[in-house]
């Protein structure tokens, strides 16, 4: 391989209104190699490979490929030089089989399907991809979905591949698969963009790191020459401890029970089968899983957002001691009137949780503005609130009247999650509470939820990332299309463990 | 066979314009650039009416002036058709808000004034008047009410979309005034006027307008302490950014639809009542006179904001009746005065996207040719 880089950035540069999101990045990916970009949300390494791949465009700076300076002010500019995105999110259509898929939108004049299929095989017995190029997409699994989109651009001739976060929606056993290919296509001299913020990943696949923090391109090092404590230092830029105290559960009581519920989405098809299990005071419980696996459903069952077939939802009154409440089909309003100190953080915070466009004062006020008889509203209380959690929780915004849409990802949490504990409630549920987090703001989210669970309330808290569900949570309940295929303890458990119960139901169905 | 990509010599075009989202304009910059489109937008339409008519510039403006404001008839008619469109776009805001788009304010309207209209004509003889005017109030909100209320309860419960549903139900009012009309006047020429419609004229205060102008001023007060201070504006507000977190903190959606378009219905059917029973003692299927229309625009130029509609409207009204001063004192035809509101229509609304959005000319594009030349 020539001495040339293969991509080569320099000085680029991308506003968006008054945000930077990239100054002066320079960076350059070798022939036959894979490269990590590291950074925490909001670094500016999606809108970097968007660049790359023609989706925005360089306010300033220049590319290059293999030397030649080029301007890709388009997807198909970017493909006609050799560069390939996977997105986080597939752009596939389902009712077409992978084949089909492939072929999409390829140019040549003619449609030979069966050629094509040969072509496939070809590239899938050459990299070792698993793919039966007749399968329907809505047939098909996250990570088959992810093999069609990574063939789809080699299939054009990609020489250079992005990956968005490729692993985000895999279990253990598939990155590792999904890892050995990278691998592969390396060894073939193909170059590699991987974009990921979990630390392990990058140590364990990437020939070399380039950080980004705040849109600046902070330094790119050879793998094998760093570690996790120093990466972290180069993405945060500060030194930060990794740990998460986790403290023996006190005399936990069940708080909540739910048994046999049975759960039908609009589409007919069945979302929770026979779920049972119990919440108790004083401990973190984790629900694990693939994404969409239930888990919302599941929540918002509890929350009284969610018709059910059937099943219940028993809670047990600490202040009357122990009195059993059932829950099932009461509305929020009718919970709330029992007496229930439910508090539930959910997945989709600016668009559930909070309303973006209101300020933090309003957005307090969502959970308590219905209090009293008066016909006007009464912002004082909530007030006090806002300035109360901004200042405990060191929310950074420029006051209580800036609207929460405008405020960071992490910010945004706070705010949610500063609201929903300030109800003083017996159970909180938090669903991805640190997804898109940076990694302060996650220990911080942390901590919240192991003071709740220290002063004896049932935490129920969903996760996605196995190795902080490992050591946050006291117990780990594994969620496999809407079937509870595990309890785990969390303090003796393994990650594989976890990951192999995640995909249980799937392996029964294909059994 | 994966090897034939070549990296080949591509025309290809860099973007000239870059079009970005403004974070957030100062104030002064924001008013800066409405009142240079409305300026710009008068100059037009000056340059315009000089094409076409030959004559001095500031006598286009003078006249556009005078229309609104020359003599005190003129005034109080300025300030009448202000307060008429600002109720409605009140009416609208409401629904406005809940991101529930009324665009049936037309056919609210004329149902307020066909249900004012049938009072003060079938029972205007046997009931005092007092109470004439009272049945013919409440009559009318509840007419307007209904009229918001259906098309809230289909969407409420089978989703249909609301912007066809309201657009429809304004035929339905027109059809059923001239149902009206044809069945009140026996004489086949289909006007009710003053003649026939002789009771329940609402009492004349200062000006046979002012009435009607206190109403909307009062009107506008409460309008904008129901949307910013009661429970019940907090609660349209939830509905309208996020349906979901209306339902995660428990407020009855379909309840919040129903009870604002009943509002936003009998506000427009309030205004209904005023034409008929205070101004026009009179009905025709143009009573509405498309301020239903017009009054979505005066919602959305001022950000939903009560008081700022108050200028938009006046703004509105002002540019009409100028337009239509122009045409007449130069002798044009009729059209001409809609195609002045338009261009300065089109000014105001264009101005919009300055506020929102920059314009970048690609500069650099120039020096990267250059580069690229010298590469090769």
């Amino acid at each position: 391989m020539s001495n040339v880089p293969a991509l080569e950035l320099k000085g680029i540069t991308k506003r968006f209104g008054e945000v930077v999101a990239n100054r002066d990045v320079d960076l350059d990916v070798r022939h036959g190699e894979i490269l990590a970009i590291l950074g925490e949300n909001g670094s500016g390494k999606t809108t970097l490979m968007n660049m790359i791949s023609g989706i925005y465009f360089p306010d300033e700076g220049e590319i290059f490929i293999d030397g030649a300076p080029v301007t890709i002010a388009s997807p198909k500019d970017a493909f006609s030089y050799g560069i390939g995105m996977i997105h986080q999110h597939f752009k596939l259509i389902d009712v077409f089989t992978a084949a089909e898929n492939i072929v999409l939108g390829i140019e040549d004049g003619k449609y030979d399907l069966k050629r094509a299929t040969e072509r496939i095989a070809e590239i899938t017995a050459r990299y070792g991809f698993e793919l039966d190029p007749k399968k329907k997409i809505y047939d098909m699994a996250v990570s088959e979905k992810q093999t069609v989109e990574i063939i789809k651009v080699l299939y054009r001739g990609a020489e250079i591949l992005i990956l968005d976060e490729p692993t985000a929606v895999l279990t253990p056993q598939e990155t590792q698969k999904l890892f050995a290919v990278l691998r592969k296509m390396r060894d073939d001299g193909k170059s590699i963009i991987i974009i990921t913020h979990k630390m392990h990943e990058v140590l364990s696949i990437s020939d070399r790191v380039a950080v980004l923090r705040r849109g600046e391109h902070i330094a790119t090092v050879n793998t094998a020459e760093t570690n996790e404590g120093a990466l972290t230092e180069m993405m945060v830029g500060k030194k930060v401890s990794l740990n998460i105290a986790r403290s023996e559960p006190k005399e936990p009581l069940d708080r909540l029970v739910v048994r046999g519920l049975n759960c039908v989405n609009r589409e007919g098809v069945k979302v929770l089968d026979n779920v049972s299990f119990e919440a108790r005071s004083g401990e973190i419980l984790g629900i694990a899983g693939i994404a969409g696996s239930g888990q919302r459903e599941l929540l918002e069952a509890i929350a009284g957002l969610q018709k059910l077939e059937n099943g219940e939802i028993l809670y047990y009154d600490p202040k009357a001691g122990g009195e059993e409440v059932n829950l099932r089909d009461k509305t929020p309003v009718q919970i709330r009137d029992l007496g229930v100190r439910l508090s539930f953080v959910p997945e989709d915070r600016l668009g559930m949780g909070l309303v973006g466009n209101m300020d933090i004062t309003d957005n307090m006020m969502l959970r308590s503005y219905r209090v009293g008889h008066s016909f006007f509203v009464d912002r004082k209380p909530p007030h006090e609130l806002a300035e109360r959690i901004i200042d405990e929780l060191e929310v950074v915004t420029p006051g209580t009247t800036t609207p929460v849409r405008r405020l960071s990802g992490g910010n945004v949490q706070k705010v949610l999650v500063g609201r929903e504990i300030a109800a003083a409630p017996t159970v909180l549920m938090a669903a991805y509470p640190v997804r898109g987090l940076d990694i302060n703001s996650s220990y911080t989210i942390y901590h919240l939820l192991n003071r709740q669970k220290e002063s004896g309330v049932a935490v129920i808290f969903v996760g996605e990332d196995l190795d902080v569900l490992l050591e946050l949570c006291d117990r780990i309940l594994v969620i496999g299309s809407g079937v509870i295929t595990g309890t785990l303890d969390a303090r003796k458990t393994t990650k594989e463990e976890v990951g192999y119960l995640m995909t249980a139901t799937e392996r029964r169905e294909e059994a | 066979m994966k090897n034939d990509v070549k990296v080949k010599e591509k025309k290809t075009h860099e973007p000239l314009i870059h079009i970005t989202k403004r974070a957030a304009l100062p104030l002064s910059q924001a008013i800066l650039i409405r009142v240079v489109a409305i300026l710009a937008s008068l100059l037009f339409c000056g340059v315009i009416t000089i094409f076409v008519t030959g004559d001095n510039p500031f006598s286009v403006y003078a006249t556009i002036f005078d229309g609104a404001f020359g003599t005190s008839v003129r005034i109080w008619r300025t300030l009448l058709e202000t307060a008429m469109l600002l109720a409605v776009a009140l009416a609208l805001t409401t629904a406005f808000k809940m991101r529930f788009w009324n665009i049936g304010g037309e056919g609210q309207i004329l149902i307020g004034a066909l249900a004012t209209a049938v009072c003060m004509f079938y029972i205007g003889n046997s009931v005092p008047r007092w109470a004439l005017i009272l049945i013919m109030l409440v009559t009318a909100l509840i007419a307007g009410a209904v009229w918001g209320l259906l098309p809230a309860f289909f969407k409420a419960h089978f989703g249909t979309n609301e912007t066809l549903f309201t657009l429809m139900m304004n035929y339905v009012s027109i059809q059923l005034v001239r149902f009206f009309l044809n069945v009140a006047d026996k004489s086949g020429q289909s006007t009710i006027g003053p003649t026939e419609l002789t009771h329940g004229w609402l009492p004349e205060i200062i000006h046979p307008y002012f009435l009607s102008i206190l109403v909307v001023a009062v009107l506008t007060v409460v309008i904008y302490i129901y949307l910013k201070y009661t429970k019940h504006g907090y609660e349209i507000s939830v509905v309208g950014e996020s349906e979901n977190t209306a339902r995660y903190i428990g407020i009855n959606v379909k309840k919040v639809m129903l009870r604002t378009m009943a509002i936003s219905g009998a506000i427009c059917a309030l205004v209904g009542f005023l034409l008929v029973g205070g101004t026009h003692h009179g009905i025709t299927t143009s009573t509405a006179d498309s301020r239903g229309f017009t009054a979505i625009m005066v919602s959305w130029l001022a950000h939903f904001n009560p008081f700022m509609m108050v200028l938009t409207s006046a703004l509105i009204i002002f540019m009409a009746h100028g337009a239509e001063e122009v045409s007449s004192v130069f002798g044009l035809n009729a059209s001409f005065a809609d195609i002045l509101t338009g261009i300065i229509l089109f000014f105001i609304i264009g101005c919009e996207f300055f506020v929102n959005y920059q314009l970048h000319v690609n500069r650099k594009k120039k020096n990267l040719a250059d580069e690229a030349k010298e590469v090769a």
